[in-house]
């Protein structure tokens, strides 16, 4: 039904889920934000450290989820170290999907985007 | 098997399976398919008898009129019920919200409600919701290890007005021992609900035999359409129980400053029902017991125990729930792989399934669970649609597996 499926959970995919990057607990932190899937139950808490000027230098995640949560929270997380603020609010869903490779069905976007939805509510208070 | 020799002509009769050959649907605990007896039925009504009812003095109006009572005497006699004891409703969720707005603000402090903690957030939130505002307690029923109500030192007590529980468990299939909590109940006067959304479709249910005081279920679980379920309740019950809807059709006499009310069942029934939805239902259930309860009973569980041990084999796999005393519900978890992946990847295969909590937080972190995967049967499953799924699963594990060793060491 899906020809992606192998494209979905690719080497990367599962190694980052495996191994996910930035999943911490920061010491020091400025924000922090929880966001919860309720369809499924994925669970991910950001924390950020921001710099003097306001850009990010500092973040970790943690929760549990599925392997398109985990690897997507990774990318994210990843991505946006060095960015700033006004940058981040700007970033919509089609930057994760870039990052994963894919665009997921209807019912897994919420996995994939998780992550950057706690980091941009984090950013609101 | 039972029914396996009637499967494929079992099949024929939904047209859901013409139109998606491959589908291996094994999401039945969250709504069923819908045979071509129901879509007729409700085909007639719209194209050849639609009108409202109780309303017009004119023929059409009549006809609808007689349909939609018909299709209520239809499920009476099937749940061994009277007529007046059958309400219709828009499905399980809202029953158990009638009785919890109904019979929870009759409820004050001292008093308490018991439920267990394996129950659908339908009959968990209304009740605590409940409680809040009129100051009762909320007491549960804990379950063993294996997903079975502990029977010893239940929490129901003197004070115990309502025992709410599920037939069957959604998550756990765990089939729960009606007996033996209803003479509990009984004992200290409380007033016993089922929600049997969950077991209608899978055993016979004859709520005399059960001698509880309500019974809820839903017309989507039990091959009928969405959007229409039934509450029944023993007519003294439901001629104290005060309207939960204020409309048309549920009033006697109005005036402007009150009403009177209509007698049950239609009390209940304030607003034009979904009268396709109840029709449709009647439908499902005679073509139910054209079949017979008792047949789809034992295919199930032929079902349930060949899965169970094929799930054994799989040594990443472990079930949740009890291995026996359970509908046809299989919780499962595969190690180290996210119940939702799983879920992804059998979809690949074209089996449907579900996974997560199944609308059971608390019960997911009572067990101490982000989630399960859940497979749930139907009347038209087959040995195949297992060994197809257990495909589906050993390709999963393997996926993951094979890079298991990975780039990275742990």
């Amino acid at each position: 039904m899906y020809d992606d499926i192998d494209n979905m959970y690719r080497e990367v995919i599962l190694d980052l889920y495996r191994h996910p990057l930035n999943k911490k607990v920061l010491a020091d932190f400025d924000v922090e934000q929880r966001e919860y899937n309720s369809l499924c139950g994925d669970d991910i808490t950001v924390q950020i450290k921001f710099d003097k000027k306001g850009t990010v230098l500092d973040i970790g995640h943690h929760g549990t989820g599925c392997a398109i949560s985990q690897a997507a929270a990774s990318l994210v997380t990843e991505e946006i170290k060095g960015k700033d603020k006004e940058t981040i609010r700007q970033l919509d869903n089609s930057f994760v999907y870039n990052l994963l490779g894919f665009e997921p069905i209807y019912t897994r976007q919420k996995c994939a985007t998780l992550g950057l939805g706690a980091v941009q509510k984090s950013l609101i208070l | 098997m039972v029914l396996s020799r009637f499967t494929n002509k079992i099949k024929e009769n939904f047209p859901i399976f013409k139109n998606q050959p491959k589908l291996v649907y094994l999401d039945n605990a969250s709504t069923t398919q819908t045979p071509r007896v129901a879509l007729d039925a409700m085909n007639f009504y719209y194209e050849q008898r639609r009108a409202n009812i109780h309303r017009g003095v004119y023929q059409l109006s009549a006809l609808a009129t007689e349909l939609y009572e018909e299709s209520r005497q239809i499920v009476a006699k099937w749940l061994n019920a009277s007529d007046a004891e059958v309400v219709f409703t828009s499905g399980t969720t809202h029953g158990l919200n009638l009785l919890a707005y109904s019979l929870g603000k009759d409820l004050k402090p001292g008093d308490n409600v018991v439920l267990t903690r394996m129950e659908h957030h339908a009959n968990l939130v209304p009740w605590v919701e409940m409680s809040k505002r009129y100051g009762f307690e909320v007491k549960y029923i804990e379950l063993t290890a294996d997903g079975r109500l502990l029977t010893v030192s239940l929490p129901i007590d003197k004070s115990t007005k309502i025992v709410s529980f599920c037939h069957i468990s959604n998550t756990l299939g765990t089939i729960n021992p009606v007996a033996e909590l209803v003479t509990l109940a009984k004992k200290v006067d409380a007033m016993i609900i089922i929600d049997a959304a969950q077991s209608v479709a899978h055993l016979p249910v004859d709520v005399k035999a059960l001698d509880c005081d309500f019974l809820i279920f839903s017309g989507h679980k039990m091959y009928g359409p969405t959007g229409i379920g039934i509450l029944y309740g023993k007519k003294a019950r439901l001629e104290k129980l005060e309207p939960f809807f204020f409309g048309g059709d549920m009033i006697r006499e109005v005036r402007y400053d009150g009403a009177t009310w209509n007698d049950v069942p239609w009390k209940f029934e304030g607003g034009t029902p979904n009268i396709a939805g109840a029709i449709g239902l009647a439908a499902a259930v005679r073509w139910l017991t054209e079949i017979g309860l008792e047949a789809i009973k034992v295919h199930e569980q032929e079902l349930r125990d060949l899965t169970i041990r094929q799930l054994d084999d799989l040594a990443d796999v472990t079930i949740v729930g009890p291995r026996v005393q359970a509908g046809p519900i299989i919780s499962f978890v595969v190690k180290d792989i996210h119940p939702h992946d799983v879920a992804q990847i059998l979809d690949s295969h074209n089996i449907a399934v579900r996974a997560g909590h199944h609308c059971a937080m608390p019960l997911m972190n009572y067990l101490g669970l982000d989630g399960t995967v859940r497979i749930s049967f139907g009347v038209y499953n087959s040995k195949e649609d297992i060994d197809t799924m257990i495909e589906g699963l050993k390709d999963i594990i393997t996926r993951f597996s094979r890079k298991r060793s990975g780039i990275r060491p742990d």
